[in-house]
């Protein structure tokens, strides 16, 4: 007998919790939108913030009020942007498509360190001692900052800079948000041509420190047919709305400071899923 | 009002949950990598330690060692109940204040059949504590692993930068370093008794 009181409350107290679970959750359940699965489903999920909202749940769930673009998504690109304007009924719009570039050229073969830094291996701390320990201050420090940003490990570091691997980025622009130095600089993907120096120093200051840098010495502004270069704060500029990508700036930059080559990004090459 | 300080900085510093009695040691190790990790775990565990020490000790004392005693099914019984009362309240939550469910978020679940949630309701009952002392003790036990999390968190953010010796890195040192802050609140015994005896 005494062993039948115990069983039977505890499955009584067992199932007043039940019943009152399942009560709590039919009365109190919380609505969602439907489309918010199919929303966040074409998402890529990447939580990048490149649209501006705090990750994929935060655009999914902007997304839902009408009025919001649907072509924020950079790392998704023109598939999502079609599948979420199809979802919504709205009228696909095309994305800018944009790669990141680390605007500096300041290899180990053309720069020499300037102090022996033995701190915490991260950029932003290396960054406190004079803008890190390469002979630039305006240059790429090389210790990974961006690399250990990028979701999609397309930027690896050789030769003391960081290299971004064009063909695997997709434009998040984690890497920019990351540096310390503000070197990496995102631009379409569209682009032939790029300034691949970041010093205001004046030229001959900067030559000394870099032999790869831009000198300022107006070559490229001479040589470009469009105008689209202009050469301001001891640093030429290229503007992206002329630049017809003829190579000629590159071709005369004394210093190989401006590249010529083809930029095309992860979104080229293949259709994100 | 003395005594109230008193069982709550008690329950907090002295009788520490994580660096005294060593119970809710594995969220102590899990989420102090991160401050804003640690205190979200934190207030999640204040939140449902005084819940269910608030339930458990009418249960107790009206129901298992009310007229019929079946007093040995304490912690079977403790374990459905605050299941049960946590998985209610993460509803009533969502329904009702969606910001203060997103912040506790998955801490919420994760602490159901916590250690240390369990371990403040029993000793509530083997201690003696009449209901107000019960819920005051579980509000200083949230407190100390609070403030056990944060210290925690701060150390091991020392030691992340750090370089111990090549067989201590990771979770050896964090054991180490673990010890070293436990030892320190053993210091803490005596001291409030002292102040307030």
């Amino acid at each position: 007998m005494s062993i039948i009181v115990p069983i039977v409350a505890v499955t009584v107290i067992g199932l007043i919790c039940a019943v009152g679970l399942s009560v709590a959750s039919a009365v109190m359940a919380v609505k969602e939108d439907e489309r918010f699965p199919a929303i966040r489903e074409c998402l890529p999920g990447a939580n990048c913030g490149a649209c501006g909202f705090s990750g994929c749940d935060g655009y999914a769930k902007a997304l839902l009020k009408p009025g919001t673009k649907t072509n924020l998504c950079v790392p998704g690109a023109d598939t999502v942007a079609a599948k979420l304007s199809k979802l919504l009924g709205v009228e696909a719009e095309d994305v800018v498509e944009q790669v990141a570039c680390v605007r500096c050229g300041g290899t180990c073969e053309h720069t020499q360190p300037k102090e022996e830094y033995h701190g915490i291996r991260t950029c932003a701390a290396a960054r406190l001692f004079f803008s890190g320990s390469g002979s630039c201050a305006y240059g790429c420090i090389g210790m990974g900052d961006c690399a250990a940003a990028c979701p999609q490990n397309a930027i690896y570091m050789e030769k003391g800079i960081a290299v971004v691997d064009t063909k695997s980025c997709i434009g998040c622009g984690l890497c920019a948000k990351a540096c310390p130095q503000g070197v990496i600089a995102m631009m379409p993907d569209t682009s032939k041509t790029e300034v691949l120096c970041s010093s205001h120093d004046p030229g001959a200051l900067t030559h000394r420190l870099c032999t790869a840098g831009c000198i300022a010495c107006r070559k490229c502004e001479k040589a470009c047919e469009s105008g689209a270069i202009t050469v301001t704060g001891n640093l030429a500029r290229i503007d992206r709305a002329k630049c017809t990508g003829c190579g000629k700036c590159a071709e005369v930059c004394t210093t190989g400071a401006i590249t010529a080559r083809d930029f095309s990004g992860a979104h080229r090459f293949e259709t994100p899923a | 009002m003395k005594t109230v300080i008193f069982v709550i900085l008690t329950a907090a510093i002295t009788n520490n949950y994580v660096l005294v009695k060593f119970l809710g040691i594995c969220p102590f190790l899990g989420v102090s990598k991160k401050l804003d990790q640690a205190t979200g775990m934190s207030i999640a565990v204040i939140f449902v330690e005084v819940m269910a020490a608030a339930v458990t000790w009418p249960i107790y004392h009206k129901l298992l060692d009310g007229g019929i005693n079946f007093t040995y099914m304490e912690t079977t019984v403790f374990i459905l109940v605050i299941a049960a009362l946590v998985q209610l309240v993460e509803i009533i939550l969502k329904k009702y204040i969606p910001t203060l469910h997103k912040a506790l978020g998955v801490y919420l679940p994760l602490i159901t059949t916590n250690c240390g949630v369990l371990g403040v309701t029993m000793n509530n009952i083997t201690d003696g504590f009449n209901f107000r002392d019960s819920v005051l003790t579980a509000l200083g036990c949230g407190l100390g692993f609070f403030l056990a999390m944060v210290i925690f968190s701060g150390v091991r953010s020392r030691v992340e930068e750090a370089r111990p010796p090549k067989s201590f890195e990771g979770l050896p040192i964090t054991l180490v370093s673990a010890s070293i802050v436990s030892l320190s609140f053993f210091g803490f015994a005596g001291v409030l008794t002292k102040i307030f005896g």
